[in-house]
């Protein structure tokens, strides 16, 4: 039997079962391959594309307006704009999971199915996973008032780091009773 | 130096043993952890990564094993040493490329290493011969254990450990399993099968990982979620497909034997025969090659060479092991010449009574 798009002899016999009724093909060596090998939408679909699938939910429901707007929106913790984050597909610190919540919903979704986890958690619940986000952003305002040359804020900033690292709360906070 | 003693080995993932070596080469399960109080590691500083250096590297050196843990500085490693590791498994490429204080600490056995600043503050990987994800995932839950009742873990009660993307959030785990799978090359089959489990939301890459080809017929098969489900579900998950694998790529052999065994009995002979004789090769063809000794070893076509030789050959003629092996540097030229006369060395009637 010759391959039905060329005159070299069929080696491969296959029976594509997809959409409704079975289909036969009589293809040879480099027909086959051909056939066989992913389309470009098959093998680009096999890696999830992270800015992909983002600008592709961004673009339903949303005026250009609000996607500027969006954009914008910064976390108040490590400073990453959503602009960033879409840009290079990487969060900036585990505060934006909070900050950029209703955006991140949906893609979760998408990548994932799910939206709550249900595997391991730690052996020490961190209780006080707030107190940690907050030495992330001291420690940038830390880095902004050396910056700005303003020595007094930074070596208040350094104590009270230095004091939340030591597993003490600095005295101004209001915070509930350690473990 | 102790780089140039993991050279010499060639490590566990390759050691060819443990349940269905023929076909699954290793088991693999790494975990993707950060620190609550640092930024992620697009976002930290100069400053902060050297902090995160330092402290994890404290962390890391109380895992309580019976082997050694080798610590290497990344970052101030020789392009050469880094592409070795790279080469072995014990870092990924982004890792070895990118900037910054960061490191990486390797039990002396190979069966596990951690990152330190690579797209996440700590990436926890434990490598076994063979298909053995269980026990992978009791040493990994272990280490993550020791390592997290030390410090803080950036975890959130709804979506679990949280990772610079969200690719990774939840369980942080990627389970992988590394299989050779040269029949279902040959016979056209791999698009197909891939194809099918890219609908149960497996990946599949080659050996090198993410966008690698997959040189000398290896495929890693691994899960993309890694949310809603417990690792022990989605361990599950890649442990299930790969009985279906091996029995797909056992069948392909079968058919090859029947239909054509002079045919394959002619591919594998010369494949060996090229091994044995060239004056100079490169990489792929390498690769290519050894893939069909592999098999024809396996289906025993082949007698006067064992599988751990060829495995060992695999890793030993990769561009960077080749030259730390030989102590020198060499272009690619040089290294073609370099890796054929290892070759026939191993290969050739000396290299037969060499049972490693």
């Amino acid at each position: 039997m010759k391959c039905q798009q060329c005159d070299k002899t069929a080696t491969f016999h296959i029976t594509e079962l997809t959409g409704g009724k079975p289909q036969e093909l009589h293809l040879c060596e480099d027909h086959a391959r051909d056939y066989l090998a992913p389309t470009e939408e098959e093998s680009t679909a096999s890696i999830p594309a992270l800015t992909g699938i983002l600008a592709q939910q961004l673009a339903v429901g949303e005026t250009a307006e609000e996607l500027a707007r969006l954009d914008q929106k910064s976390c108040p913790v490590c400073g990453i704009t959503f602009l960033e984050f879409r840009k290079q597909g990487r969060l900036g610190c585990p505060h934006d999971y909070e900050c950029f919540g209703k955006e991140l919903e949906p893609l979760l979704v998408n990548i994932h199915g799910e939206t709550t986890h249900t595997g391991k958690v730690p052996k020490t619940a961190p209780g006080n996973t707030h107190e940690k986000t907050r030495l992330i952003r001291l420690r940038r305002e830390m880095k902004d008032a050396v910056r700005d040359e303003d020595y007094e804020r930074a070596c208040q900033l350094r104590d009270e780091i230095r004091q939340i690292e030591q597993g003490g709360s600095p005295p101004d906070q209001t915070s509930s009773p350690r473990e | 130096m102790e780089l140039n003693d993991l050279a010499s080995s060639s490590g566990e993932w390759l050691k060819g043993d443990g349940p269905e070596s023929d076909i699954v080469i290793s088991s693999r399960i790494r975990l993707a952890r950060n620190l609550a109080h640092f930024p992620f590691i697009s976002r930290a500083t100069d400053s902060d990564r050297v902090d995160l250096e330092e402290v994890l590297r404290a962390l890391i050196t109380t895992i309580d094993t019976p082997q050694r843990l080798i610590y290497l500085n990344v970052g101030e490693l020789e392009g050469l040493d880094r592409q070795f590791l790279v080469e072995r498994q014990l870092i990924s490429r982004e890792h070895a490329e990118s900037d910054g204080a960061r490191g990486v600490a390797i039990q002396e056995c190979e069966q596990y290493s951690v990152m330190i600043n690579e797209e996440d503050h700590l990436r926890i990987q434990v490598m076994h011969s063979g298909l053995d994800l269980d026990a992978a995932w009791d040493r990994i839950s272990h280490i993550d254990d020791t390592i997290e009742s030390q410090t803080t873990y950036a975890f959130d009660d709804r979506l679990g450990f949280l990772t610079a993307c969200p690719t990774n959030v939840g369980t942080g785990l990627r389970v992988s399993v590394m299989l050779h799978l040269p029949a279902l090359v040959i016979t056209n089959q791999i698009e197909k099968v891939f194809r099918s489990l890219q609908k149960i939301s497996l990946a599949v890459r080659g050996l090198y990982g993410e966008g690698s080809q997959a040189m000398g017929d290896f495929y890693q098969i691994s899960n993309q979620i890694t949310l809603g489900r417990s690792e022990q579900e989605l361990i599950k998950q890649v442990a299930d497909v790969v009985p279906v694998m091996i029995d797909y790529e056992r069948k392909a052999r079968d058919f090859l034997i029947r239909e054509s065994q002079q045919k394959l009995h002619d591919r594998v002979s010369r494949a060996y025969g090229i091994l044995r004789t060239a004056q100079t090769i490169s990489s792929e063809e390498t690769m290519h090659l050894l893939s069909s000794v592999r098999m024809g070893v396996n289906l025993g076509l082949i007698h006067d060479v064992a599988i751990p030789t060829v495995n060992k050959l695999f890793i030993h003629t990769q561009p960077a092991h080749l030259q730390k092996i030989r102590g020198a540097t060499l272009d690619t030229a040089d290294r073609n010449i370099e890796r054929a006369s290892y070759l026939r060395r191993h290969l050739g009637r000396d290299g037969n009574s060499e049972n490693n």
